[in-house]
């Protein structure tokens, strides 16, 4: 009935301290479903930290975190995946001596109970699926190859395959286009903008013609607090964020801009 | 018809291994049925090192919980418990009585089953305590060392219900039938022949299967499949425990050849020796573990009846040596390129990386 429709994931005054230094400070942040956010900061802002303290792999000092109405806090972190959350890692976590296809195959598995897996068949439905979203990130043509084996761009590429693989209603990912050229970039933006609608994405990243590309709606993090959210025209309007930030990424890496 | 040289080589092994009675003397054989007992424990180690990435220093308390729970009752074969009967060495240490958890023992079907389940149950429990509190790596290795080395000590400290220092020994039938001969000694090879083989398809079929990629992709990148929305926790688990279970068999199969078990067999130094068979065979490959083991003991043998107090250094020299050199161990070396010798490389030089941070 509403125009706006109820968040995904609420994060509730969030604050995570790590022996004294605050990583984060009181944050803040809703997320719409089968929409897109874009978490941009400089290093150390806290943006992986934000990341890591939804999936439970750092545990908040103080604040509440509700995904899909319930508090998920304190979960385990393989039942906050099965409620529906997936993340991708900032250095590559694909299994490297697994092929390709096997990645997809462990990252699909819809019944994931351990004692399920003595049998060397594979429901016909989670191998078509594979293929499906094997097909979405270009892959096809390294099906059967060992991740290890990968060029870095591909790796990328099938990481996201495989949280998309999980079928999470929220992913996570975590600087997706570090070390891609140009070319390589634009096609990942592509890629994340046609799993938008199946699931809500935020997106960590630092190249501002890949946020450009992407023009989704932006949270700026600085030093463990949000210091403007908006669109993309909004935050290259922002003087503060401009001092802090823009600026001195652009210098940083002339070559993405 | 073409056949692929492994199926040859397969058919050609198998052969061999169910006629070896008839073309290896009896000498050779009880060798041959010694180690390949053995190697039952060494794919366990394959399973567990190899695919799993856990690797154990104190396989050899398995391998005594199974070779003890057989020897147990071949002490009391025979034996008129009712009549206040006892095994020698309880004679001789001046035990009043039959302690209560040896007679059981004295009902054959309780000692084999024994033999899989106790080693299997107690590998599977140890491990779930360890795992679930997420140590692992190098941790692990020196927790399974120092398990080692309780379980020897505590098997020579209690002398009277243990047999201590000497081990289980002097025991000559089973289910009512002389082992001692040559004839059995040729069931004995054969039981142990058919045994291997059988363990080596069941793992094969079990690596074939969701649960052995699901163990890699364990191995691999333990958060990552975390992250996954799996628990990791079960696949170590039930690696462990069924390398526990193999220890085992191969611990009593061992037992029935060399007509012993001991303390000695079962301790730090032997639990390592065991280590380096697969390292040396190769442990990603599931018969490079049998060929491992047969190929080091055979050595061994040789070697330490002619120079008794080399062989440690040549264990040693050849542990640094595989590792260092062939990281897919001899096996590797007949799949060039195929990928196990390049991914150890890549896994060996990650993990590195990784320690460094
Ligand atoms: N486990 C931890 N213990 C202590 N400090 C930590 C821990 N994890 C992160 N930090 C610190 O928290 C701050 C935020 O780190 P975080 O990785 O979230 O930054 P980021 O915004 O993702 O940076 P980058 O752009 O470099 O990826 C950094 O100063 C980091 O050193
Ligand atoms: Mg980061």
């Amino acid at each position: 009935m509403n125009a706006i429709p109820a968040p995904i994931l609420m994060m509730e005054n969030v604050t995570v301290d790590f022996d004294g230094f605050k990583a984060l400070t009181d944050v803040s942040l809703n997320l719409t479903p089968g929409d897109l956010r874009i978490l941009i900061g400089p290093n150390g802002a806290g943006k992986s930290t934000l990341c890591d303290t939804i999936i439970g792999r750092v545990r908040p000092t103080s604040g509440k975190i509700i995904f899909k109405d319930q508090v998920i806090t304190n979960l385990p972190e393989q039942e906050i995946v099965r409620r529906g959350i997936c993340r991708k890692f900032q250095t590559p976590g694909v299994l490297p001596t697994l092929t390709v296809f096997e990645n997809l195959l462990v990252a699909g598995r819809k019944n994931r109970a351990w004692y399920r897996s003595f049998t060397t068949k594979t429901p016909p439905a989670e191998t078509a699926r594979a293929e499906e979203i094997l097909t979405q990130i270009g892959l096809e043509d390294r099906r059967n190859i060992i991740a290890a084996d990968l060029a870095h761009g591909e790796k990328q590429w099938l990481e996201i395959g495989m949280v998309v693989a999980t079928d999470a209603d929220l992913l996570l990912l975590d600087e997706p286009t570090a070390g891609m050229g140009p070319t390589d970039t634009q096609r990942t933006a592509q890629l994340i903008l046609s799993l938008l609608g199946r699931h809500a994405v935020l997106v960590i990243d630092h190249d501002m013609s890949f946020v450009e590309a992407l023009n989704g709606y932006v949270t700026v993090l600085h030093q463990g607090q949000i210091l403007a959210e908006g669109t993309v025209a909004e935050i290259r309007a922002d003087a503060q964020v401009t001092a802090v930030y823009l600026g001195r990424a652009e210098d940083a890496e002339p070559a993405h801009a | 018809m073409t056949f692929q040289k492994k199926y040859i080589f397969a058919a050609a092994a198998i052969l061999f291994g169910a006629l070896a009675p008839f073309i290896i003397n009896p000498y050779e054989l009880s060798l041959l049925g010694r180690f390949l007992a053995l190697s039952i424990l060494a794919m366990g180690i394959m399973l567990t090192w190899g695919e799993a990435g856990i690797l154990s220093l104190g396989q050899g308390v398995f391998f005594g919980l199974g070779g003890y729970a057989l020897a147990m009752h071949l002490k009391l074969e025979g034996l008129n418990l009712a009549n206040g009967d006892m095994p020698d060495f309880m004679v001789w240490s001046g035990v009043s009585a039959l302690p209560g958890f040896w007679y059981p023992f004295a009902n054959p079907y309780f000692s084999l089953a024994c033999v899989v389940i106790v080693p299997g149950a107690f590998a599977a429990a140890f491990s779930w305590l360890v795992f679930r509190r997420r140590v692992g790596g190098v941790y692990f290795a020196l927790i399974t060392q120092a398990l080692a080395l309780a379980f020897s000590t505590l098997l020579i400290s209690q002398q009277a219900y243990t047999g201590g220092f000497n081990g289980l020994t002097d025991y000559s039938t089973m289910f009512g039938i002389d082992i001692t001969t040559e004839y059995a000694a040729r069931y004995i090879y054969w039981i142990t022949f058919l045994f291997v083989v059988a363990v080596y398809f069941f793992l094969r079929w079990l690596l074939a299967s969701r649960y052995g990629v699901m163990l890699r992709a364990t191995r691999d990148g333990e958060n990552r499949v975390r992250f996954l929305g799996h628990d990791p926790v079960p696949y170590k688990v039930v690696a462990f425990g069924i390398a526990g279970a193999l220890a085992g068999i191969g611990g009593a199969l061992f037992t029935l050849h060399a007509g012993v078990v001991s303390p000695a067999l079962v301790g730090v130094v032997p639990s390592i020796e065991m280590v380096v068979w697969v390292a040396v065979g190769g442990r990603n490959i599931l018969w490079g573990a049998i060929a491992g083991t047969l190929l080091v003991n055979f050595a061994k043998d040789q070697i330490s009846s002619a120079f008794p107090s080399l062989w440690l250094y040549g264990l040693g020299a050849l542990f640094i040596l595989a590792v260092s050199f062939l990281p897919a161990g001899i096996a590797g070396l007949f799949r060039p390129g195929s990928g196990e010798e390049r991914v150890m490389r890549r896994i060996l030089s990650r993990r590195k990386l990784s320690t460094a941070e």
